[in-house]
């Protein structure tokens, strides 16, 4: 469905990071294996790197978030560059000033990346297809549709945990109709071909056909629980929760909540995860989410990890550093 | 309105006298399809075949290869004006729909002001006399302010020229104001037109399917578009109102219809040309040329569309031509306005179906002629002897290139750019007078 894919420029080099979808299992593959010297650089008594000395990346927030914004700019301070956080209160920009004419305006200040997030799905791609040439995207979430980031450091969590993708059973539980983490999980656990995905909700909040995009579709949480190695909670967002999704916070913890009792449907050594903030009480039980087999808070610190081996692909392009041997790999895959 | 009447009868004496040469003539009305000459005289059509005795033609048009047919009819058309001139004018729309060979459009009332009282139809009657180039025909609002509250003055929006009544892309959510609605209009033998959709389930962008659930947009179900068929129909029933359905958009809508026509009630259905043509996956990734109300649906529906259409009981092809500035596209798919500037590719979208569909070309020229001129209920839509005449030419074999720059309308906004389509206008003419002409760019 895809004519052509934006995200990569004409050597097959990533150029924008807007979606999962679009990517084959070596590029995915390639920014695991990137992130990886990455993930010790906090441990080294000097945290910075100096890939991108000289680079200005601008953080574009028309969302509220604290966490994904942080590791952001975290991530981009530790590749030396400069960071520029612009939070823009969206009933703002839609009274005056496009989105479009905004981004012109900072264009024109010489920026090299967007980090963007916003609360409607394709903006990170309507602003993908009209900067100039030389300027990448990132996409920090945008409405429903995608956050790859977030997808790509669950990856790299479950990576560490568990090695190997192909037999794993994982589910996804929560608000997966308003959820962009949902559908870009999905499509990033399909490419790097786990075993099965699960997806766990009442239908409503379950959006149609779904199962188009390779997953399995259970109303009941014990029942999809049963083998599964990974458990994602999602958020339950409820600023979005509009009309009557569900009866009650209680009902839905009763039915969807990660309980020990739940919990013990799934393997012995399955993990538990969660793209926060977590509501606790809500969708997880708090000794869960601190317990043994959380790895909620190792999701944060990968996180910058993640985000530091997308934007040095991204940005590395147009320097003259010799890229890591695995992106000169995919360039030369004619398929 | 006597004073416009006057006014086009008088300026009608010195129109040229006109004779169509060497074309193939196809008229459904009268189920003519042959090649023919026609003679023009004080705007009307005088003569087929043979020109009248000491008949003079001032300009000859060698329509050699061509089709000569009705000028088409565009069911809906909105104009933007007046109220939303800088998206298009009556100025600039109407020489966009005569370069599409469209010769007679009809007008929601969703301008502003809103068309819910005579003045206002007066305003834009007089407007398209002095500066369109196409007959502009209004719908009236069905409720006043197309608030769904209170009815409008339907009969006298009737009078002063109203071909039928509507509201538009607001559904009356009230049930009963729907129903003393229908029943005043059947009272006045006034048409209602119904742009089916569920208030409460139309909240989305795009068709609730794989795609919206791909790219995270908030759908709008089938069920949207039947339940308010549904609805609407048996209020139809007890009324006995004359009722055509605007835009089907889904298999089961067109089945709906069906089954209505086959009980007797009185109702018919369009589709857009771009409903034909386009499904859900052209949306992919996030085209905001293809954000249409009603959204672009499934393979499946399109192809109950189409066969809707050759069945008849669809009976004809609009434009709902749309144009819009630069930046309302300009924005994520959801926040972009709805709609396409599609009257200028109405017609060779149209003919497609003649290759795609096995339709055959007078069928396909009907959908766009003598059908709708049926439901509006107006002489034109024929090249009968006496009519006004109102005439597409157009070159059947000759393709060209959608240029979305190129457009005539001052909206640009078309998923269709790029596109080579086959059939191109070369003349238009309207109550006699050339209107377009391609030789002319």
């Amino acid at each position: 469905m895809i004519s052509k894919n934006i995200q990569l420029d004409e050597q097959g080099r990533l150029k924008h990071f807007l979606s999962i979808e679009g990517f084959k299992r070596q590029h995915l593959i390639s920014i695991l294996d990137a992130a990886e010297p990455f993930a010790n650089v906090h441990e080294q008594a000097v945290k910075k790197v100096p890939l991108l000395r000289g680079k200005t990346i601008v953080n574009l927030f028309f969302e509220a978030s604290t966490r994904t914004r942080t590791t952001f700019e975290l991530a981009a301070k530790r590749l030396s560059a400069d960071v520029l956080n612009i939070n823009i209160n969206t009933s703002a920009t839609s009274k005056g000033e496009s989105l479009l004419d905004m981004l012109h305006n900072l264009e024109a200040m010489h920026c090299d990346m967007f980090i963007v997030r916003h609360n409607q799905s394709g903006a990170a791609h309507l602003i993908a297809q009209h900067v100039s040439p030389h300027i990448s995207v990132i996409n920090a979430g945008d409405g429903c549709h995608s956050h790859p980031s977030q997808a790509m450091l669950d990856m790299f969590t479950i990576r560490r945990h568990k090695k190997e993708f192909a037999n794993l059973i994982v589910i996804i539980v929560g608000d997966i109709l308003h959820s962009r983490v949902a559908r870009s999980q999905i499509h990033a656990l399909n490419t790097l071909g786990v075993s099965e995905v699960r997806v766990v909700a009442p239908k409503t909040l379950i959006p149609t056909q779904i199962e188009t995009l390779g997953v399995h579709v259970y109303h009941d949480m014990q029942s999809a629980l049963i083998g599964a190695d990974v458990i994602i909670m999602l958020r339950l967002q409820k600023e979005r929760m509009q009309g009557a999704l569900l009866p009650s916070e209680d009902e839905y913890y009763h039915q969807y909540g990660l309980t020990e009792q739940k919990l013990a449907y799934a393997k012995p050594d399955a993990i538990v995860m969660h793209p926060g903030p977590i509501n606790r009480g809500v969708e997880i039980a708090s000794s869960i989410a601190d317990g043994p087999q959380s790895v909620i808070l190792e999701q944060v610190t990968n996180g910058i990890a993640i985000r530091m081996a997308v934007m040095s692909q991204t940005l590395g392009r147009s320097l003259n550093i010799k890229p890591p041997k695995q992106i000169t790999a995919i360039a030369e895959e004619s398929h | 309105m006597p004073d416009i009447t006057q006014l086009t009868s008088v300026l009608s004496l010195n129109k040229p006298t006109i004779s169509i040469i060497n074309g193939r003539v196809i008229d459904p009305k009268n189920h003519l399809d042959q090649d023919l000459d026609i003679h023009i005289q004080h705007g009307k059509i005088i003569a087929l075949g043979a020109a009248p005795a000491n008949f003079q033609a001032d300009q000859i048009i060698d329509a050699k290869a061509q089709i000569v047919c009705p000028g088409l009819i565009d069911l809906r058309f909105r104009l933007r004006e007046p109220g939303y001139e800088t998206k298009g004018t009556i100025a600039s729309e109407t020489r966009a729909a005569v370069a599409g060979g469209v010769t007679s459009l009809c007008c929601p009332p969703d301008t502003n002001p809103i068309i819910d009282n005579a003045a206002i139809v007066k305003l834009i009657r007089l407007k398209a006399e002095t500066e369109g180039v196409a007959k502009i025909y209004t719908l009236s609002a069905l409720t006043q302010q197309l608030q769904g509250e209170k009815l409008s003055e339907m009969r006298e929006l009737k009078d002063a020229g109203c071909v039928g009544t509507t509201n538009a892309l607001h559904p009356v959510k009230n049930t009963l104001v729907m129903r003393r609605a229908l029943e005043y209009a059947s009272s006045h033998d006034i048409t209602v037109f119904i742009q089916a959709f569920d208030p409460w389930l139309s909240g989305g962008c795009a068709h609730e399917g794989a795609v919206s659930t791909r790219l995270g947009l908030a759908g709008i179900p089938v069920s949207a578009e039947t339940i308010a068929i549904a609805r609407d129909l048996q209020l139809i029933e007890l009324s006995g109102v004359k009722a055509h359905f605007c835009q089907l958009s889904s298999a089961k809508a067109v089945q709906l219809i069906q089954q209505a026509q086959e009980d007797g009630l009185p109702v018919s259905a369009d589709v857009t040309a771009h409903h034909l043509h386009l499904t859900e996956m052209d949306i992919a990734d996030f085209n905001s040329d293809c954000h249409v109300i009603p959204p672009l649906r499934t393979q499946r529906d399109q192809e109950a569309l189409r066969q809707g259409l050759v069945s008849g009981v669809i009976s004809n092809i609009v434009s709902d031509h749309q144009p819009h500035g630069s930046d309302a596209k300009l924005a994520p798919f959801a926040e972009t306005e709805a709609g396409i500037s599609s009257v200028e590719t109405l017609l060779s979208l149209a003919l497609k179906m003649v290759d795609e569909q096995a339709m055959s070309l007078s069928d396909v020229i009907a959908t766009l002629t003598s059908k709708p001129a049926k439901i509006l209920n107006l002489p034109e839509g024929t090249l009968s002897i006496g009519s006004d005449a109102d005439v597409c030419i157009f070159d059947p074999n000759a393709y060209w290139l959608v240029d979305r720059d190129k457009l005539l309308s001052q909206g640009k906004n078309t998923p269709f750019h790029s596109w080579e389509l086959k059939g191109e206008v070369t003349h238009t003419l309207k109550s006699g007078e050339v209107v377009f002409s391609k030789a002319k760019e």
